[in-house]
């Protein structure tokens, strides 16, 4: 039997995680809860944070986003936070139904820290910090320290994820996530892509194709040497493919039971390839 | 449900009372032509009695079940594929607070084994385990966790050997069971099998382990009855064959097991074999308590037989202009760890392996064989789906080899009433396959223009592919299979019908699945008893006698004939009586509208008088026309009746990313008679969906005999965007002579050939050739590569 502590305030989830530094952390429970009931995880502790106010809000500061934990999908997708980091949207579409939308978090996400998790390519494309409290005070970092291994953090115990602080670049985002079925599905392959007019550089990073949430650091700087960014034209076929290429390289994907490690090296290079394009073409934004 | 098991939720509605707010809309399509059945008889758009209670979350399913002091049972399965078990400690379960039971293969008290048409299959593992799964031990506690954690703590010494997971390689293998690896072989010659073709096609085709992905999993509550005898209330698909099988296992006479259908959450025919039935009683009769199993989604995947995945060599031959000449095949089924129904479904793989098509030789080879898979059993289609890729696929190919048009070639060679099957059975009864391709393929193509919203193009919400990106195919298909069970089985149903005071009741051990049988048995019991007002009994063994399955697409025919039959008698009887009262004939009088009427407007009474107090009542057996088994060449009368279905699907494919979206489904089915039009649809929509999900992601994947997607986070069906609303172009209504009312089975038929209509849409759109179910994305976008490079 575990017992339950529901906090109603930032410090009353600090407090009661000071006193249990063993307490596991429940948001919307839609990936603890499974794992409790499959027999995986049995918490002794538990400290709710569902009806935190501090961890359900979102709000703008020095140009960056600030998306508290508790920010649940469906927050993300019809609040203005979708205009404010469009990709977030976007990957906030892809996650499971209406019913897990409406229950799970960023939070948890980056708790569940799964390299499947679809927020987190978004959150590496846009220079997310982290930030985190616990009985070290605020600890903020980026997110390849915060994801170190396959739903391994950083975390410490006792600590909290608050909330992740976003960049809001000027170009457009892309989220692009396949699936063995058209919706309702564990990613197979994701991508986030982020052009940033201002900066003269293109973010890339991939979901479900490696151990972590690799950013295709290389295939970055190179497109970004491409693109005319003066002009604002299109990127040519020839470029695109050959990103697409090169952020393939950034992936280390391996063979399981949801695909192959070639289909998923082959499709990120199509995702890559894809994304670019739209960032870069001259219609509409895309929708989410 | 007088005694015993209180259920908390709201039982199934079984009075005509329940449904007058769905019977709003009369009978459309054969109505009229049938009987005067008013508005709410056979053929009328009657809506189901438990139809507002499931959506309503009100409907009792047999997971709801709930006694008085009851214990959780929990089953311990064998983490190996192959294994033998040198001993097993239960001591520290055993010793668990809150533990009442721990029971091994020993405690079986009657016939270790069971099956549906071999009895090998051990209760409980009996010194040696055959596939991942299979279950080891039983514990009883009171608490479902306690339960889960002492089944933990059973120590199981496991001597673990290298597991038999190639089906083809299983004939030649060491017997993994004393009843040897080949479960079947069915070898059909039928013709001239020396005649050849001037044009020939070959090819190999293969079908994963699809699953039934039923939402209500196994469960169930069994209560130790004083006489010995133990009462269980259970989701399952057959009463009596389930009685007869756990009789034997606990040694007890089949009287003595009273088996209650509980609310069946999906079926599809992963309740025909045993699942937890055994183990509750045994538990239930060794703690003296009533105990109840709920398996979870993960064991559920575990807890029945799949869809034997196949692997099928063809080769066609045809003259010039198209017409079949001989077809050879040879199909290996893989039916895991044991035998379960592998027998009837090889041969209905082999019987139907050339298509509803006329084919004056066959050369068949049909084989089920052991492994240390899981076991593969019953499911909607029951072998016809395999083959009916593989032919489709086959009819494709020869089609582009003659250059001609697929419909057309299909259509040249169509089956028709009064043709020979490759078995060498003529067809006896209606089989418009000319006319349901005509229909499916000469309905308007619809005209959908490439949409940019994201929800209407292959990768659905993920937001990979733009318009531009996608290539559109169409395909087309068409399949069949037997109605009932073959080879001689006599699988009749049994239903008793009692007039009184005006109201009718109907008794049937039919198992409601889903499939709107008691929407059915009310609607027959109106149309031949001019009654409104129908109340259906609990479906029970001790009530009545056997119904037979609810499978094989029998059960509106079989049971529906039953109940009819039983319905009559009692109205001769009725009839007979006025007819002596009023001094006529029984022959110049009707039942409708609750009255007795002579036709010539003469005399009426209300049938709740003449029926007052005891009433009338009848208790009658149905069976069908009897079949043969098959000889030595596979030729024989074996079958009672036929369905066929065509399917022509348009889909948009991303080929660079291998991800299809289905943009319309168009159909035509060969339904003798509709009963209950929007019942008829909720089975071609269902059905086809199920064909669509084995087309394009429904695999059971296994790495050396584990499940490694036992969940549907990773076993995954069709959801709103990868199945689009089914354009029905028409069912093609052709009554069949023998049938009650002229109606055919109605739910199979759809799962046939929807697969090969995806698959030959998804060619067509690509240029690939896909020999194999489902398509994975990488098969279309690594295959491009290949091609490319
Ligand atoms: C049917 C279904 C479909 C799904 N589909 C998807 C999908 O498409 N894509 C996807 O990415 N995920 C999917 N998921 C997984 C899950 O919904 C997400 O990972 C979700 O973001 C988890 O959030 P939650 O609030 O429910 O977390 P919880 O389950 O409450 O917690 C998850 C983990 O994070 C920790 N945690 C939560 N909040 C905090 C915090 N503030 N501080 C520290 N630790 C914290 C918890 O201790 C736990 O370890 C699906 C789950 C289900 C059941």
């Amino acid at each position: 039997m575990s017992d339950v502590v529901v906090a109603r305030s930032l410090d009353e989830a600090r407090e009661a995680l000071a006193h249990q530094p063993d307490a596991t952390v429940l948001a919307g429970g839609t990936d603890l809860m499974v794992e409790i009931n499959r027999g995986l995880r049995r918490p002794r502790h538990v400290v709710g944070v569902a009806q935190v106010p501090e961890l359900r809000r979102w709000h703008i500061a020095d140009n960056r986003v600030v998306v508290g934990a508790g920010v649940t999908y469906t927050e993300m997708m019809t609040t203005a936070l979708a205009d404010a980091a469009p990709a977030l949207a976007q990957a906030a579409r892809t996650v499971g139904s209406p019913p897990i939308r409406n229950a799970g978090t960023l939070g948890g996400n980056l708790g569940t820290a799964s390299p499947a998790g679809d927020t987190l390519p978004v959150l590496a494309a846009l220079n997310a910090e982290i930030v985190v409290t616990g009985p070290d005070g605020e600890r903020r970092m980026g997110l390849d320290d915060f994801v170190v291994g396959v739903k391994q953090t950083s975390l410490r115990p006792g600590e909290l994820i608050v909330a992740a602080e976003l960049d809001r670049p000027t170009g457009r985002q892309e989220f692009l996530k396949i699936g063995p079925r058209n919706a309702m599905v564990i990613s197979m392959a994701g991508l986030a892509l982020v052009a940033d007019h201002d900066a003269r550089t293109v973010r890339c990073a991939l979901g479900a194709v490696a151990a972590g949430i690799p950013r295709a650091r290389e295939a970055e700087a190179w497109v970004a040497e491409q693109i005319d960014w003066a002009s604002g034209a299109g990127v040519d076929d020839g470029v695109a493919d050959e990103f697409g290429q090169r952020v393939a390289a950034a992936s280390s994907p391996i063979d399981d039971h949801r695909s192959t490690a070639a289909y998923r090296r082959h499709a990120v290079a199509v995702l890559a390839t894809r994304a670019l394009k739209r960032a870069f073409s001259s219609g509409e934004a895309g929708d989410a | 449900m007088t005694s015993g098991p209180v259920v908390t939720a709201e039982p199934v509605m079984t009075t005509a009372a329940a449904n007058t707010a769905a019977a709003g809309s009369a009978g459309a399509a054969g109505a009229d032509t049938i009987v005067d059945a008013g508005t709410r008889g056979v053929g009328a758009d009657v809506g189901r009695p438990d139809g507002v209670p499931k959506v309503q979350g009100r409907f009792a399913f047999s997971s709801d079940l709930w006694a008085d002091d009851f214990l959780w049972g929990h089953t311990l399965r064998s983490p190996h594929a192959s294994a033998n078990i040198r001993g097993i400690d239960i001591g520290p379960a055993l010793a668990t607070a809150g533990v009442h039971a721990v029971l091994l293969a020993d405690d079986v008290p009657g016939c270790i084994t069971y099956g549906l048409e071999h009895g090998d299959q051990p209760a409980l593992a009996n010194g040696q385990v055959r596939y991942v799964g299979e279950p080891v031990a039983l514990v009883a506690a009171d608490h479902p966790d306690v339960a889960r954690r002492a089944a933990e703590a059973i120590v199981v010494d496991y001597e673990v050997t290298d597991p038999l997971i190639d089906a083809e390689a299983a004939p030649d293998a060491a017997p993994i069971h004393p009843d040897g690896n080949v479960i079947r072989e069915l070898i059909i010659r039928h013709g001239d099998l020396d005649s050849s073709g001037e044009v020939t096609v070959e090819g190999i085709y293969e079908v994963g382990m699809q699953d039934q992905a039923f939402m209500g999993p196994e469960s169930g509550l069994a209560l130790p009855d004083e006489d010995g005898g133990v009462e269980l209330f259970v989701s399952t698909q057959w009463l009596h064959v389930d009685r007869e099988q756990v009789a034997a296992c606990l040694g007890i006479d089949e009287e003595k097991v009273r088996i209650t259908l509980a609310g069946v959450g999906g079926a599809f025919g992963a309740r025909e074999d045993l699942s937890l039935q055994v183990h509750l009683c045994m538990l239930a009769l060794h703690t003296g308590k009533p105990v109840k199993m709920v398996y979870s989604r993960d064991e559920s995947f575990y807890g029945h037989v799949h869809r034997h995945p196949a692997k099928m060599w063809y080769r066609h031959h045809a003259d010039r202009d198209g017409r079949l000449v001989k077809v050879e095949a040879r199909i290996v089924l893989d039916g895991g760890a044991y035998a379960s129904s592998s027998g009837a479904v090889i041969a209905n793989a082999s019987c139907f392996a050339a298509g509803p098509y006329k084919v004056p030789a066959a050369h068949i080879v049909g084989l089920a064989v052991r492994t240390n898979n899981p076991p593969c059993g019953a499911m909607r289609g029951f072998g016809a789906v395999q083959t009916c890729f593989a032919h489709e696929s086959q009819m494709d190919k020869l089609a582009a080899a003659l250059g001609m048009d697929p419909v057309e070639l299909r259509l040249i060679n169509a089956l028709d009433s009064g043709d020979r099957l490759i078995t060498g059975q003529v067809i006896t009864g209606t089989f418009p396959v000319a006319e349901v391709i005509r229909q499916c393929a000469g309905a308007p193509v619809p005209d959908i223009p490439p949409s940019d919203d994201r929800r209407d193009l292959p990768g659905g919400s993920g937001r990979t592919t733009n318009a531009a990106d996608t290539v559109r195919g169409t395909g087309f298909a068409v399949g069949f299979k037997n109605l009932m069970f073959s080879e001689g089985y006599d699988d009749y149903s049994s239903a008793a019908c009692r007039v009184a005071d005006g109201v009718a009741t109907v008794t049937c051990a039919c198992a409601e699945v889903g499939q709107g049988f008691v929407t059915l048995a009310q609607q027959i019991a109106r149309t031949e008893l001019g009654v409104d007002e129908v109340i259906l009994a609990p479906a029970q063994t001790a009530t009545i006698g056997s119904a037979g399955s609810s499978s094989a697409s029998r059960q509106t025919w079989m049971s529906g004939g039953a109940v009819q039959a039983a319905c009559r008698a009692v109205r001769v009887q009725i009839l007979a009586d006025v007819a002596a009262d009023w001094g006529v004939s029984p022959d110049g009088l009707v039942l409708r509208d609750g009255l007795v009427v002579s036709l010539d407007g003469q005399q009426e009474a209300l049938l709740a008088q003449i029926t007052a107090g005891t009433g009338y009542e009848a208790d009658v057996e149905y069976h069908h026309a009897p079949t043969e088994a098959l000889d030595e060449n596979g030729q024989g009368n074996a079958h009672v009746s036929f369905a066929c279905a065509a399917h022509r699907v348009v889909a948009d494919v991303d080929p660079d990313l291998g991800l299809v979206r289905i943009r319309d489904i168009t159909t035509a089915q060969d339904v003798g008679r509709i009963l209950n039009p929007t019942q008829a649809v909720g089975q071609i929509e269902g059905g086809t969906a199920q064909g669509v999900g084995l087309a394009l992601m429904e695999e059971i994947v296994l790495d050396n005999g584990i499940v490694r997607n036992a969940s549907f986070t990773d076993y995954v069906i069709p959801t709103t965007l990868d199945m689009p609303d089914v354009t029905i172009a028409a069912w093609v209504e052709e009554p069949e002579p023998n049938a009650p009312y002229g109606a055919k089975g109605i739910g199979e038929p759809p799962t046939i050939s929807s697969s090969a209509a995806v698959a030959a849409a998804v060619r067509a759109a690509t240029g690939l050739p896909l020999p194999r179910i489902p398509i994975r994305p990488a098969d279309i976008a690594l295959a491009r590569n290949e091609v490319q490079q």
